[in-house]
């Protein structure tokens, strides 16, 4: 059965005040660290961490209600199971967008209805903490984006999956000219990649994580040393630049790297220290089948 | 958040001018360039870097350092009451549209918003980001949001029947959405190929309602009342958005008696 209902009065949004529970956090844990970091220029190093202190959970008084306004957010706590609230929640939602973003660029608007000429293909975890659009400010119609877990590309010869349908449509019909893939810090992917074990057990979850299994490899050699979570924070980077690698395997994708049509570039989200590293593939200085690596330039770090 | 910032550097320059007058010719004949410019048919080359730059930057000082709590506690864990499925098209990203704010949505995007039945050789994928939103993070709602002029189902109404050669991969993923193809063509034969486009985007919505079914964590969360699949279509030509509920119906039972010797009764 469905049950449409049109949402077009366009200025009737009303911020309702909410209180901030969290009645379901995931059960992951990362330890609060203090991270200095050392760049070198064309090769990725691991994140030397020193493990400080643990941070106990101190997240205020459960049920303590804060006001919207513009600068503040806000997050809606489910308590009632009825339907209803989900409708207004939705429908305030979208009434904000449509007073604060739509009516305020009709012109914007009506010629992105006609057509898109996104700049940018991003590849992105589907995590709800790192959504491509609020933290680096991709405006509506700038970048064709893909979200799945832990960020992965998988190879050509994979065969055909949602990923590669979507790198055919953005660089081959809508020509996009940078495709950024973005990482994060604690990636509940990675690290069920780096926790699996061949214990015969299958999940949907394993099958997919297993896409990176090189990234695994990898990182279990370079960073033996550190703990579990450092181990995963190592694998998050190593795995975007096998996504990286994974790109080249794509002949469209490469041709257009090698005539300089297209940029393949890295990005690291830590929302822990707010900050963002990106990096660009160096196509001409990456020799890969001589050491498997790939050169990279152009490297930045915000904090 | 781009008009707000523009209206800062104006009042910038404004004071700039106030102090320094002798700046007076150059900023006019600077600021007259860049109406030129800003008007051209095609946008100025935008510098990737600085385009990330911007966005980062103004996203840690007006968002993220302004709600240090609400931080604090993400980088402990997420807990989003909302999946949402959307596509990849850059018109439609969910945070944009229903203003998601970090931490709220787990979601994911794909050509065409398409969920493919519950399948463990194929779709691994998809199948990874339902497992993980319903078995680890336990969202409450499940959102499949269409849009209108949606590439990917216009490729799925259009091809083969065009003669088009195909595509390495997309027509792969876009058949998933067939069966919205084939009850559109049967029940609005005669409509014109972009309306048939448009009951096709609101269509593969409920198709995607349908597979999210087939998942086993979804039927058990559905049945213990844990779960809501919600469906959507944001129109971006028309301003609107639509928002149903996806609901399975028990009827009451009717009895049917047995044969008496009177003969049959209803």
């Amino acid at each position: 059965m469905a049950i449409p209902s049109s949402i077009s009065d366009p200025f009737a949004s009303k911020f309702l005040p909410s209180s901030i529970s969290d009645p379901f956090a995931s059960s992951y844990q990362p330890s609060r660290i203090s991270v200095p970091v050392k760049i070198e220029q064309t090769q990725l190093t691991t994140l030397r961490r020193s493990h400080c202190s643990t941070l106990k959970a101190s997240m205020g008084s459960p049920g303590f209600t804060q006001q919207l306004n513009n600068n503040k957010l806000e997050t809606l706590a489910d308590v009632k199971d009825d339907r209803d609230d989900i409708f207004n929640d939705l429908k305030d939602r979208f009434l904000s967008f449509k007073k604060n973003v739509y009516m305020a660029n009709p012109e914007q608007f009506e010629n992105l209805a006609k057509v898109q000429v996104p700049k940018f293909m991003v590849i992105a975890c589907a995590d709800s903490r790192v959504c491509p659009s609020s933290i680096l400010g991709f405006q509506p119609g700038e970048a064709f984006t893909i979200r799945n877990i832990a960020n992965l590309v998988p190879t050509f010869e994979s065969g055909p999956s949602e990923v590669n349908a979507a790198l055919e449509f953005s660089v081959n019909t809508l020509q996009v000219e940078n495709i950024l893939v973005i990482g994060h810090s604690c990636c509940g992917g990675i690290r069920a990649l780096m926790g699996m074990e061949d214990d015969g057990n299958t999940s949907f979850i394993k099958s997919w994580v297993t896409n990176a299994k090189n990234a695994r490899v990898k990182t279990k050699a370079a960073a033996s040393n550190l703990d579990f979570d450092g181990q995963c924070s190592h694998c998050e980077k190593v795995s975007i630049n096998h996504s990286l690698v994974n790109l080249l395997t794509y002949p469209w994708i490469k041709e257009k790297v090698e005539k300089e049509e297209l940029s393949i570039h890295g990005g690291y989200y830590d929302f822990v220290n707010c900050s963002f590293e990106k990096w660009t593939l160096d196509y001409r200085g990456t020799k890969l089948e001589e050491n498997g690596r790939i050169a990279i330039k152009n490297k930045v770090f915000w904090y | 958040m781009a008009i707000q910032s523009s209206q800062l550097a104006i009042e910038q320059l404004k004071n700039l001018l106030r102090e320094k007058e002798e700046l007076n010719e150059v900023v006019t004949t600077k600021i007259e360039e860049l109406i030129v410019e800003l008007q051209g048919c095609h946008p100025h080359p935008i510098d990737p870097a600085q385009q990330i730059i911007d966005g980062f930057t103004y996203f840690k000082f007006n968002n993220f350092d302004k709600n240090p709590e609400l931080y604090e506690r993400l980088a402990k864990g997420q807990s989003p009451k909302f999946m949402v499925f959307a596509c990849s098209d850059s018109r439609v990203s969910p945070s944009v549209i229903l203003n998601f704010q970090p931490g709220e949505a787990f979601v994911v995007r794909n050509i065409a918003n398409i969920v493919p039945a519950f399948n463990q050789l194929r779709y691994s994928g998809v199948g990874a980001t339902i497992e993980y939103a319903i078995t680890a993070l336990k969202v409450k709602n499940i959102l499949v949001i269409g849009h209108s002029r949606c590439g990917g189902i216009s490729r799925l109404m259009s091809h083969p029947e065009d003669g088009s050669i195909p595509f390495d991969f997309i027509d792969d993923w876009v058949k998933i959405g067939l069966p919205a193809k084939t009850n559109v063509m049967k029940e609005y034969e005669g409509y014109d190929f972009k309306e048939q486009c448009n009951f096709c985007e609101l269509e593969s919505v409920n198709n995607s309602l349908v597979n999210l079914h087939t998942y086993p964590y979804v039927d058990r969360e559905i049945r213990n009342k844990n779960l809501a699949l919600l469906g959507g279509y944001y129109d971006f030509v028309n301003g609107e958005f639509k928002l149903w509920k996806y609901m399975s119906v028990v009827t009451k039972p009717i009895t049917i008696p047995l044969k008496t010797n009177e003969g049959f009764k209803l």
